[in-house]
């Protein structure tokens, strides 16, 4: 399902390459950009059939690297009983496996080719060198302890019981004694050649052609060829790897590609956050400034509004006063005329009774009323 | 006379003071043990298992609950939203404190801690995503003293420097907000080289963004749990407009998180799809898993919502403490539970209880400081000499 997915995924990335660069060559240039370990590297073949678990190696490596006697001696064998992983003063352990037939791996620092543990360490204080070891340098390291974390294969150890000075350890491929021209204590050691020790790309030739003579004896894979990106530690075995406690389920992808999608947006989100954040600031002041805007045309008009409306009103009851008063003239006046009017016809009874003396008073009514 | 002395003398042996006074002390204690014994003695740590609780709870639910400080300052600075304005300093401080804890967590964990320094002055891993974080963690730490220092200088009267600082409020929130979202994300990030160890259920190339995202809400219920307790015991140091704005904060946030944590559960829901992984969902990982996403992050979520809508200030408040929870509950799944989840439970790590009361010792120093700095520094009200600020 997965590989199907991969292959529709990536025929479809490839298909939008070619059309947007109309290349194809360059979306598969980018495809096959795979470190395959530094040229002429050295590194070690592991054939777990051939080994039968004496514990010299072990012996050798305590002996070569100086480190402390362990409680139970390496002739006992009565360790082995028991799981083992790598220690703070065991750089290597042979474990005994009971698959079809009693199988034993050895188990150190597989030194990839690109470490988990270097690409991890926040001071460069692991290297791969281009001779082949994967190397430690304790004058750098911190003390986080990521690189037991990215391990894919549980190697580095921590002196838990040092207080000030804790070092983080591993098999160091015996690389003081590579640049003497000697050979790693464990391979040294080795009384069977479960171990040999040459240049990676000849190890893997060396690893095929076993396979190929002696099918019936070998399982069809070269385990650290591919696993992690690479290795340069290389094992045969003759069961399936799983049972001999090697996980099958690492891939083949490097520890650098697993983290380079986060790192790669790093730049991208310090180039472009300030943009857009900036951008977010003068979007809110700018929506800020067009509401205070807004608010002052807003008032604006309101006031004028407010001022035409009184205008109007002054002029509305100013009319409304004049035409009240007008009106209040003409009904005065009206009402004047009307009064006069009776009592012109009252004043017409009595004219037939005293003529001659009425009239005087009548034009004297007159004048009055004129004025 | 006599009696007058005696009246504050006994006021410092409070409940608070005594328990918080006990838990100092056994931190001391713990401290000498760590630094004389080392951490094989003090720490259930080994070969197969090298971090365990500092890195998964002081580390990374610190750095976490620590978000509030960029979210409320870009809320209020960035995109303009002025009420929360009274939120920004509470938060802006615990934020500092938060992080300067982290520090000082680390200083018990890291083999030789004063070797600190080295990735970022010494020699610098640039490959290494813990190299992202430690530059990061450096820097934002350095602009969130610079953040929080106006509150000091008006404590102690540096009128000209404080206001020269507060012209750089801006410059500092944009800043903060690219190294939040950069380290954030990268603590995340921090496991994608181990695919073969974290469960697939909580392994995904999406986990620096699961970080970031996770982060903002993070932040967000801690000013609102803050605000909560803050309301609880230090009220008589807040002003009026504190008093006035906190509810819309508390609300803001809690419908800002409600959204928030569910566009988190859709992509959490995209990674599971991506990844296809849905069978897991039926083994008891999945089960936990599934506790995690919908009892603490999809759960809350509802309840800030319904929270937020019918003001319901202790709904709001509930959600936030549970969301917090679900922060740390996911934070230690990723570094300790789901981590080695394929070893025999013969060699799994659980904390030994020097480990833990470390832990408690360092938050509850968090807890005091904040507290004395609350009480004296103009954090949960303005000064009256800046009021125009």
């Amino acid at each position: 399902m997965a590989i199907s997915r991969r292959k529709f995924l990536g025929s479809f990335g490839a298909a939008i390459g070619a059309t947007t660069t109309g290349s194809l060559t360059k979306a598969y240039g980018a495809a096959n950009k795979h470190f395959k370990g530094y040229p002429g590297s050295s590194g070690v073949l592991h054939d777990t059939t051939k080994c039968i678990g004496c514990r010299k190696c072990e012996q050798a490596c305590t002996k070569v690297n100086d480190l402390p006697q362990p409680e139970k001696s390496f002739e006992d064998l009565s360790v082995l009983d028991k799981k083992r992983r790598t220690q703070a003063y065991e750089y290597t352990v042979v474990n005994q496996f009971q698959a079809k037939e009693k199988v034993f791996v050895k188990k150190q620092c597989n030194h990839c080719l690109e470490p988990a543990c270097a690409s991890a360490c926040f001071v460069k204080a692991f290297k791969k060198t281009p001779a082949g070891p994967v190397v430690y340098d304790d004058s750098l390291c911190v003390g986080c302890r990521y690189c037991m974390v990215a391990c894919p294969f549980e190697i580095p150890a921590y002196e838990y019981d040092k207080v000030l000075t804790p070092r983080v350890t591993k098999c160091t491929m015996c690389a003081p004694r590579l640049e003497e021209g000697k050979l790693p204590g464990c391979v040294e050691a080795c009384p069977r050649e479960a171990l040999i020790f040459g240049e990676r790309e000849a190890l893997i030739k060396i690893a095929k052609i076993r396979i190929q003579k002696h099918p019936d004896q070998y399982v069809d894979h070269v385990y650290g060829e591919y696993e992690m990106g690479g290795t340069s530690w290389l094992y045969l075995s003759g069961q399936p790897f799983e049972t001999i406690g090697m996980r099958e389920d690492l891939g083949t992808k490097s520890a650098p590609e697993l983290t380079s999608g986060p790192l790669s947006a790093v730049p991208i989100v310090v180039g472009l956050w300030p943009v857009l954040l900036t951008g977010v600031y003068a979007i809110s002041k700018r929506k800020d400034k067009i509401a205070k805007e807004e608010k002052d045309e807003a008032l604006q008009e309101a006031r004028v509004q407010a001022n035409e409306e009184m205008n109007q009103k002054i002029e509305e009851l100013r009319e409304k006063m004049t035409k009240e008063k007008t009106a209040a003239i003409n009904f005065e006046i009206k009402k004047a005329l009307e009064e006069a009017a009776k009592e012109k016809e009252a004043e017409a009874g009595e004219e037939q009774d005293s003529k001659t003396t009425e009239k005087l008073e009548d034009s004297e009514d007159k004048g009055k009323q004129e004025e | 006379m006599d009696l007058d002395n005696r009246i504050p003398e006994n006021s410092k042996f409070t409940v608070f003071n005594v328990v918080t006074g006990i838990i100092l002390a056994g931190g001391l204690v713990l401290t000498i043990l760590r630094f004389t014994m080392g951490l094989g003695v003090v720490t259930n740590l080994d070969n197969n298992n090298p971090w365990g609780i500092w890195i998964g709870f002081d580390l990374l639910c610190g750095v976490a609950l620590a978000a509030g400080g960029y979210v409320t300052s870009a809320a209020c600075y960035l995109f303009g939203l002025k009420r929360f304005h009274s939120a920004v300093r509470p938060a802006i401080l615990t934020a500092f404190l938060g992080y300067a804890l982290v520090v000082l967590a680390l200083h018990y964990d890291v083999g030789r801690p004063w070797r600190l320094p080295y990735p970022i002055f010494y020699s610098q891993g640039t490959s290494s995503l813990l190299f992202e974080v430690g530059l990061c963690v450096f820097l934002y730490i350095t602009v969130l003293f610079i953040e929080f220092s106006p509150s000091a200088m008006e404590w102690l009267g540096f009128k000209k420097l404080r206001n020269w600082v507060v012209k750089l409020t801006l410059l500092l929130t944009i800043f903060g907000v690219i190294l939040s979202t950069l380290h954030q994300s990268s603590l995340g990030a921090l496991f994608m080289i181990a695919p073969s160890k974290l469960h697939p259920l909580w392994y995904s190339s999406y986990l620096p963004v699961y970080f970031f995202i996770s982060s903002m809400f993070a932040g967000m219920s801690m000013v609102i749990f803050e605000g909560s307790l803050a309301h609880r015991y230090l009220k008589h140091k807040m002003d009026e407009t504190h008093l006035s704005e906190s509810r819309g904060v508390a609300f803001g946030f809690a419908k800002a998180a409600s959204f928030v944590m569910m566009g988190y559960v859709c992509i959490k829901i995209i990674g599971l799809s991506i990844d296809d992984n849905w069978h897991y969902l039926f083994t008891g990982w999945g089960l936990w898993f599934l506790l995690e996403l919908v009892g603490f992050v999809l759960f809350p979520a509802i309840l800030y919502a319904v929270g937020s809508r019918e003001k319901n200030l202790v709904l709001v408040r509930l959600a936030s403490i549970w969301t917090v929870l679900g922060i740390v509950l996911n934070r230690l799944n990723i570094s300790v539970v789901a981590f080695n989840w394929h070893l025999p439970s013969a060699e799994r790590y659980c904390p030994s209880f020097m480990e833990i009361s470390t832990s408690v010792f360092i938050v509850t120093l968090g807890i005091v400081v904040y507290k004395f700095i609350a009480t004296r520094m103009p954090i949960l009200h303005e000064h009256p000499d800046y009021k125009a600020h």
